[in-house]
């Protein structure tokens, strides 16, 4: 296996599982600061505890009992679908045409909604069943996904170990600068970085369906980033020709109403 | 037995939001470049170019789709 394909597989597993740990320490965040941080740490950990069985469990079998081209076309296809998607969604937010992903708004909503049951403000070295749940929900629903990109690109490259760690590694440090910086999380440059994966996601896929298939790309390993900058122009490139234009000089002065005239 | 059910149902769901979700054209048009690679796997110069702009224009028309449902919202 080349080490430039491992290099964007630890690449993508890594974004991808940065992107979605965000998403999740915004709500562990909200549960933490409403419920108690012992109940929110506990269903956290609870959640990542049980994506990494269900890596091993789904992983391992893959790797072992299907044959290595059907994996790689079904794998392929459904980096492409999820690839495809995330690409779309980005270039959509990049070009104004979809609202950005609002982690502020997002821990505002959480925490106003626990913090309405009643009993917020919870001692932090008490359980909390609502805490623990929520925190739980958040974390395994926003890593399923990554379980999904860890098991797909692992498996297609007898790499799981190294996707895991990857994601693992980037959990890890989520959870650090989460802790550093709480509520900040909206600083972060999702949009961007999905932006990325999204394009390594779809570049992998491509590059697995057609090798699944039988097809013989020029370079083997090396097409992965061909692809990658062919996907990098087209995303630029359309987000450029989406961007809503700036209003014209003729539709700013029908706008512009003098002070003294306005009603 | 109903749990069972709640959670076929639940795995049914995710795999329905995961694969298709909004963005239907963007499965079928999975489908369409898998069932091309297939197609060309002996075609191997037809296959790295038709599959990369299939990818291309499949992402240009969900997108311009996409354009379009947020510009048709109030």
């Amino acid at each position: 296996m080349n080490p430039t394909s491992t290099i964007v597989l630890i690449l993508a597993v890594f974004g991808a599982s940065t992107v979605e740990m965000v998403e999740a320490l915004t709500i562990v965040v909200a549960s933490g600061v409403t419920r108690g941080w012992r109940s929110a740490l506990e269903g956290a950990a609870a959640a990542i505890a049980v994506l990494a069985v269900l890596v091993l469990a789904v992983g391992v079998p893959l790797i072992h009992y299907i044959p290595i081209d059907v994996l790689r076309v079904v794998v392929g296809a459904l980096l492409l679908v999820l690839g495809l998607s995330w690409l779309r969604k980005s270039i959509l937010r990049a070009s104004g045409h979809k609202a950005k992903h609002d982690e502020d708004a997002i821990f505002a909503a959480t925490a106003a909604e626990l913090a309405e049951d009643g009993s917020a403000h919870l001692n932090a070295a008490r359980r909390d069943g609502v805490g623990f749940a929520v925190a739980f929900k958040g974390v395994f629903l926003e890593g399923v996904e990554v379980v999904l990109i860890v098991v797909s690109l692992g498996a297609s490259q007898h790499r799981l170990g190294v996707a895991a760690a990857a994601a693992g590694a980037a959990a890890l440090i989520v959870a650090v600068v989460g802790a550093l910086v709480a509520k900040q999380l909206s600083r972060v440059p999702e949009n961007t970085i999905k932006t990325v994966v999204g394009i390594m996601l779809t570049s992998f896929g491509l590059f697995w369906v057609g090798e699944g298939a039988g097809v013989r790309w020029p370079g083997s390993d090396l097409a992965i980033i061909m692809l990658i900058g062919v996907f990098t122009l087209v995303t630029l490139g359309t987000v450029v020709l989406l961007r809503a234009p700036p209003p014209t000089v003729a539709s700013r002065a029908d706008s512009f109403v003098p002070e003294g005239l306005k009603e | 037995m109903k749990t069972l059910q709640r959670g076929a149902r639940a795995f049914g769901s995710f795999w329905w939001d995961f694969l298709v979700g909004d963005t239907p054209e963007l499965f079928v048009a999975t489908l369409v470049i898998v069932g091309t690679a297939l197609l060309l796997r002996h075609h191997h110069l037809a296959a790295i170019i038709v599959l990369p702009l299939m990818a291309i224009a499949f992402l240009l028309i969900s997108t311009l789709r996409g354009r379009g449902r947020s510009s048709d919202a109030p």
